[in-house]
């Protein structure tokens, strides 16, 4: 049996009438990154969101690293090392990169009652914040006020702040949203470097980018999970391809 | 080595302070004991109006009922007083852990909510502590309560002259402002300011934004109490009015005029507000039409307040230097 960093099982939202995600069951291994593909309306950014703890699942239970996290709040799953960006890049705008990621870094370490030693000064963190933006190629930005910054590098920059929390396992909901060809293929280039290292769970449209990155392949459709698998599995998966990939993208 | 700070606004504040320090001397010489009053009332609210820019600038949470914290303070002064108990550290640490508890309980509701519903409910709360004080004939009820003496504390910082009681006031200033900058400098205040741009992002981080905001408020309110405290002193005379709600609302012009969330703008801003209340009504009898437009003109077009004003010159001076 592999090492399940994070396991998911039965997890249903309605909203109303309508099924947002059906008994979603779905593990997750140590050290692999995981893609969820699916069209439009499929239940993926709602997944997300109830797994980082946004929205409250109408059932089913989430185990993160073998303890149910299903009750806990947003900010102390984060605090268990559950990370996350956002698909509508949501940064801390009139702050600089650095201050941005220090944030982050102060978030992966302890409590922040302290009120007297300013943070500024504090070359562990500094150093730690500055270690997370080169990791994706933001070190000569770091002065940079947020919201002066080009729509790739503000979507670098939430990858910089889910790595410098220390988090166990990152949820990336489409890093890669309207991205151009170039910034796209950097990303691609930042979440490879990632590869091994790190847990991942990806929900992401661009298919080549999933294709290349992916170690396991999970396909949502109205809200149900229809098959999880290799990636070179998928691709040859009849039902896959009749309900996604011949959707248009294959 | 002492340097001259560097920008416009820096040195402004700077010889602001200065001159705050040495007015009373002039004053004096001048034989001007009224002008000590009013500058002694102004330093008062500016107490309040820092620590309101807490929670208002720094955290984005626009309470409506801050007068409620120099009220406590206040009485915290007089209802002992009225027992003749004028030991000033009781006076002192009353209005820290009253004001303390009343912000924790009324904190604790009211952040649940936001926006005007926060404004709403925390005028509410403040409006309830006006009405039980205006009900309590004990301590006068709406007639007031006078306190006859000051609260007493060592010679050495005795509050029983309006000089000493002056300075008392002005070195409150300075801690307040001091602390004010390291608080926001700090690991708790780069949340506070982190949850006013985005809470969402700040959680997602794994900040209980709640539990931070909540300290905050805390804080802010005992930080006001301070300044009842004070004012109980000065006046010598409390009434429930001292937390009306009109009051809170000033406090919120005095902020926004000198420039929210900087750490000198409610100094200025509530210096101005005093000064120009002062002179425009020893004017004419309808100074408030000609305050209102001013208040109204100050907001819309002085984006920033007057710090951003200063600000900008520093600006423009980097450009033509």
């Amino acid at each position: 049996m592999a090492d399940q960093l994070l396991k998911v099982t039965g997890l249903s939202k309605h909203f109303g009438g309508i099924i947002a995600t059906e008994n979603v069951s779905l593990s997750v291994e140590r050290g692999l990154i995981h893609a969820i593909i699916g069209p439009n309306g499929a239940g993926k950014t709602t997944l997300i969101a109830q797994l980082s703890g946004q929205l409250k699942p109408d059932s089913g239970d989430i185990e993160f690293d073998g303890h149910s996290i299903v009750h806990d709040s947003v900010a102390s799953r984060a605090r268990l090392g559950l990370a996350r960006s956002f698909q509508i890049t949501s940064v801390i705008m009139p702050m600089t990169l650095l201050e941005n990621v220090m944030l982050a870094v102060q978030g992966g370490s302890g409590h922040s009652f302290g009120f007297w030693s300013p943070v500024r000064r504090d070359r562990v963190m500094r150093d730690a914040a500055m270690s997370s933006l080169a990791e994706v190629g933001l070190e000569g930005r770091a002065g940079r006020t947020a919201a002066n910054v080009s729509h790739g590098e503000q979507r670098q920059l939430e990858i910089a702040m889910a790595l410098a929390m220390k988090p166990r396992m990152l949820l990336l909901d489409e890093p890669m949203a309207g991205m151009g060809k170039e910034e796209g293929a950097m990303m691609v280039d930042i979440l490879n470097r990632l590869k091994g290292g790190m847990t991942i769970l990806l929900v992401e449209h661009d298919m080549d980018a999933v294709f290349s990155l992916a170690d396991r392949l999970s396909v949502m459709v109205n809200g149900h999970v229809i098959a999880t698998d290799t990636v070179e599995n998928i691709r040859s998966n009849h039902q896959v391809q009749k309900a996604y990939l011949g959707d248009g993208h294959a | 080595m002492i340097s001259l700070p560097a920008t416009i606004s820096a040195r402004s504040y700077a010889l602001l302070l200065l001159v705050l320090a040495l007015l009373p001397f002039i004053f004096e010489w001048l034989d001007q004991p009224f002008y000590l009053d009013l500058l002694s009332r102004a330093l008062i609210l500016c107490i309040a109006a820092i620590s309101l820019n807490l929670i208002l600038g720094f955290g984005g949470m626009v309470s409506l009922g801050h007068a409620a914290y120099i009220g406590i303070g206040a009485y915290c002064v007089g209802i002992p007083s009225y027992y003749d108990y004028y030991n000033g550290w009781l006076h002192l640490t009353l209005a820290l852990s009253v004001s303390a508890i009343f912000a924790l309980v009324t904190g604790a509701i009211s952040l649940r909510t936001r926006g005007v519903y926060f404004i709403m409910i925390t005028m509410a709360f403040t409006q309830m502590l006006y009405f039980i004080f205006l009900s309590l004939e004990v301590y006068g009820a709406d007639d007031g309560l006078v306190i006859y003496s000051r609260s007493e504390f060592p010679a050495w910082l005795s509050m029983d002259s309006s000089m000493s009681l002056y300075y008392w006031i002005f070195g409150v200033l300075l801690l307040a402002l001091f602390f004010t900058h390291r608080l926001v400098h700090a690991r708790f205040g780069r949340v506070i300011v982190g949850a006013r741009f985005n809470e969402q992002r700040m959680q997602a981080l794994g900040f209980n934004t709640y539990r931070y905001r909540l300290t905050c408020y805390v804080i802010s309110a005992m930080i006001c109490s301070i300044a009842g405290m004070l004012f109980g002193n000065f006046a010598g005379f409390i009434s429930p009015d001292i937390m009306g709600w009109t009051r809170s609302g000033e406090l919120i012009f005095m902020v926004i005029i000198g420039g929210v969330a900087t750490l000198f703008g409610p100094l200025v801003g509530t210096i101005t507000f005093v000064l120009l209340e002062e002179f425009l009504s020893a004017i004419t009898v309808y100074w408030h039409l000609i305050f209102g437009i001013l208040l109204v003109a100050l907001v819309l077009f002085g984006k920033g307040g007057i710090h951003g004003w200063l600000s900008r010159m520093d600006h423009k001076g980097e450009e033509h230097g």
